[in-house]
């Protein structure tokens, strides 16, 4: 019955995007993460945009230029682009976006070197730099940089502002109206100002938090497309399923990695021999084919597979305990009486059942085998988990971090040594410290040219691999499941969190 | 009613607000004992940080501030009746729980009213015959009922009815698609309502039926029982007006007590079909450490439940005479 009800009132163009995810608000401004991103990318228009490959798209600049010395970057606006309310968008709306971006963004490394941004004319801002940074190109992606109205936004404290509840961009689709913790609503923007775009009607995002149930949900028709599908299980139903489509494509920019980390600075995993003998006692491809269901990339460094600097020359750990054993021998752990080296606690983020209780429970057994007596500490939830984590309380620990996209936004954090923060998540929580390294990454932040930056990033990446100071070992698998009637699902680099211009229902 | 009567459901109303307070401290403190902040939470969602956004967000909740007061601020403010600002929906925890209370309150009395009815008239039922098809059936089920976390439960009959017959939506209140109308969105939503209810009925219903099922056995062999059949009155007379009615009362003490596990249940029947009420609510607010928002619904739910208890206080005293004042109890 209810289907004929729905059918009857539901315009062909509504789509409904399911999503787990609970925004805080609209702002990805000031605020990061895929909640706020996702339709923030819909919302609010960004100089920039990336397709399929890592080549940046006009967008609300119709073109660009970085002057030689790479110190200033010029973006000519396109004269046709109006927000929501009607008003033009000019350059000092982009310089007001810029500015709040950084002064409040959470990524901090993003927009670090901007000094300034002049604006000689309504269409021309001049993005003035303390030092070159070829990571502003991504940057300037509808993710990272939404271009927000100074008119609106410029006035009173931008953490509490009521805009950021009632979004007001230049981007495909109009904000109308937010259902906290249930769903929000946006509309086809008629004055989109690229002809013909987007081409749905209206898009209804349904907030689902258990993702069995968003997952039944995308079989019943109540949803017709999950982007970021993760979960293993899901993915293989979803996989047979009728009338479902699943696929893999995009995603590369947001780089998810798997990983275990080492706590460096304490015993036995200060020793780099144990980290290694870690990763030659684990069989990785039955990681992958059994624990993942074959579902999930090998990750073999710290960029993410399909990445234009990503290398996989480097140091491999293929399964040889013979070989891990030798290795605590030499670090000075023999067996004791009970066949015993050593105690240590692996800790994991909840609620990621395969990737990471399983993969900790299956650890326990293998260095069992070569010696290593692994505990598993259960968290009740992310927040207990960070705090142990970003505390130093750890021995090893299971996680998830991101690339978001260049190198410098989310991949430094991880190694530079002036990132070793007590108390903040994903930050450098090995307290892995290599002079080398440092060294590296500072020169391949301001590295102009493609292949030198690629090259410093290659040298870098055998480092980091040979050290230890985590283990790879898989991209998380980031999925568009979508009903069969679905056309243009979002497969960009930054798959769901890039704008839905040609998402639509098929007659 | 008499004066007595009066004094004594406003002496429990009176430690009931007395309760409440208790309520708020212990909350406060065992929230803020639990690991991990808002913080944490934030960074979690936001997918990293730095100290200098860390401090500001700290400033920004007021958590830079020592605990006592933090705590003493939250009871003058609440006093004042403001709850709060919600960390994570940026809104007046007392508006996010007035948006929320309808549909929780919607799910809760119509699972109740169908745990209680259709519990107590089965075990009604069974008592006839306790070693019958039906008794037997009852034992099973209220076990059974009793056993499976309710979470599962719900898994298990969205499979059933959503998936294998696709019957019944699966999340959800309604279909945002479906919104002109009044009766296809109220049909919309009764639709939607049925898993949820029959879900967190089934751990009351089960209790109601034994409940029912055994102070039924005991009236039925009380004298009066006796008399009304030897009266000549028929099997069906004695036992749903004469037996039943007696054996109602643990059930309405039931029903207040079982306000409170409503409640619990609701956050994780909410969770599973993504209904929208204080359930649902209060999973993203424990998850994300919004301090502000958990302890509002937790002194939400606590009003709740001592409203309850008091209303089945009141109803008893009006089913039981000797409950009455100027009777001395048995």
């Amino acid at each position: 019955m209810t289907l004929m009800i729905s059918a009857a009132c539901a315009s062909a163009e509504s789509l409904v995007i399911g999503t787990t995810q609970v925004p805080s608000h609209f702002n990805a401004a000031i605020q990061s993460g895929i909640a706020t991103m996702m339709p923030a990318a819909q919302i609010f228009a960004s100089p920039l945009m990336f397709e399929e490959d890592w080549t940046p798209r006009p967008y609300l600049a119709e073109s660009w230029e970085t002057s030689e010395d790479g110190l200033t970057v010029t973006l000519h606006l396109r004269a046709d682009a109006r927000f929501h309310d009607g008003t033009p968008v000019t350059s000092s709306d982009v310089a007001f976006s810029i500015r709040t971006i950084r002064e409040n963004h959470p990524f901090t490394t993003m927009l670090e070197p901007v000094r300034s941004v002049d604006t000689p004319d309504p269409l021309t801002a001049v993005i003035n730099l303390a030092r070159p940074h070829p990571a502003l190109l991504l940057a300037m992606s509808p993710a990272l940089m939404p271009i927000l109205p100074e008119h609106i936004y410029g006035s009173g404290d931008i953490h509490t502002h009521p805009a950021n509840l009632a979004p007001v961009g230049a981007g495909p689709f109009r904000f109308v109206e937010y259902k906290q913790g249930d769903y929000y609503r946006l509309e086809r923007n008629p004055d989109f100002f690229l002809p013909g775009l987007p081409m749905a009607e209206e898009l209804i995002f349904r907030i689902i938090p258990d993702p069995a149930t968003l997952t039944l949900a995308l079989e019943r028709g109540e949803v017709d497309i999950n982007p970021f599908v993760t979960n293993i299980r899901d993915l293989h139903r979803l996989q047979k399923a009728r009338g479902i489509v699943i696929s893999d494509l995009g995603y590369e920019a947001i780089g998810p990695l798997n990983w275990i980390a080492f706590n460096t600075r304490k015993p036995p995993f200060d020793d780099v021999r144990v980290r290694r003998a870690v990763g030659y006692a684990i069989d990785k491809r039955f990681i992958l084919d059994r624990l993942m269901g074959g579902m999930s990339p090998d990750s073999t460094g710290p960029l993410a597979p399909g990445t234009p600097f990503t290398v996989t020359e480097v140091a491999r750990y293929d399964f040889d305990p013979d070989k891990a054993k030798a290795l605590l021998d030499a670090a000075g752990y023999p067996e004791g009486k009970d066949g015993i080296r050593f105690s240590v606690t692996m800790d994991y983020i909840p609620s990621l059942p395969e990737m990471a209780r399983n993969l900790a429970e299956y650890m326990r057994s293998q260095l069992r085998a070569v010696g290593i007596d692994l505990r598993t500490r259960s968290s009740p939830d992310f927040p207990t988990w960070a705090q142990r984590i970003a505390n130093y309380d750890f021995d090893l620990t299971q996680d998830n971090v991101y690339n978001w996209g260049d190198p410098v936004i989310g991949v430094h954090r991880t190694y530079l040594s002036n990132n070793i923060r007590k108390g903040v998540i994903w930050s450098n929580t090995q307290q892995y410290a290599s002079a080398q390294v440092d060294d590296l990454l500072a020169h391949a932040a301001v590295e102009s040219d493609p292949e030198r930056r690629a090259a410093l990033y290659a040298e870098f990446q055998k480092i980091v691999v040979q050290d230890a100071p985590i283990l790879f070992v898989n991209e998380v698998p980031m999925f568009n499941a979508a009903r069969d009637d679905i056309a243009g699902v979002p497969h960009s680099i930054w798959g769901g969190v890039s704008p839905f211009l040609t998402l639509h229902r098929t007659e | 009613m008499p004066v007595q009567d009066l004094r004594a459901i406003a002496g429990k109303a009176g430690l009931a607000v007395l309760l409440l307070l208790a309520v708020v401290v212990l909350n406060f403190l065992l929230l803020h004992m639990a690991p991990g902040s808002p913080i944490e939470a934030m960074l979690g969602q936001m997918g990293g940080g730095s100290p200098e956004v860390i401090a500001e967000l700290r400033a920004d909740y007021g958590l830079d501030q020592p605990l006592p007061a933090q705590l003493g601020h939250y009871i003058v403010r609440l006093l004042q009746g403001d709850l709060g600002q919600s960390l994570l929906y940026h809104a007046p925890v007392s508006e996010l729980i007035l948006e929320h209370l309808g549909a929780t309150m919607l799910l809760m009395l119509v699972a109740l009213g169908l745990a209680s009815v259709a519990g107590t008239l089965l075990g009604a039922s069974a008592a006839r015959r306790p070693d019958g098809l039906i008794g037997q059936a009852l034992g099973v089920l209220s076990l059974a009922g009793f056993a499976a976390p309710v979470f599962w439960t719900g898994l298990m009959l969205m499979l059933l009815f959503a998936a294998i017959l696709p019957i019944f939506p699966v999340s959800g209140m309604r279909d945002p698609r479906v919104t002109e109308g009044f009766w296809p969105v109220a049909l919309d939503v009764a639709w939607h309502l049925v898993l949820p209810a029959v879900t967190l009925a089934s751990v009351q219903l089960a209790a109601y039926a034994r409940l029912a099922r055994a102070s039924m056995l005991q009236a039925v062999n009380a004298d009066y029982i006796r008399t009304a059949r030897a009266k000549g009155l028929s099997e069906r007379r004695v036992i749903y007006s004469h037996a039943l009615r007696n054996a109602l009362l643990p059930v309405v003490t039931m029903l207040g007590v079982h306000a409170g596990q409503l409640l619990a249940g609701s956050v994780l029947v909410e969770t599973v079909f993504a209904w929208p009420g204080l359930g649902r609510l209060g999973y993203d607010a424990i998850l994300h450490r919004d301090y502000p928002l958990v302890l509002g619904l937790l002194l939400a739910s606590a009003i709740l439940v001592a409203l309850a208890n008091l209303a089945s206080d009141i109803a008893c005293r009006a089913l039981d005479p000797r409950l009455r004042a100027g009777r001395s109890a048995p």
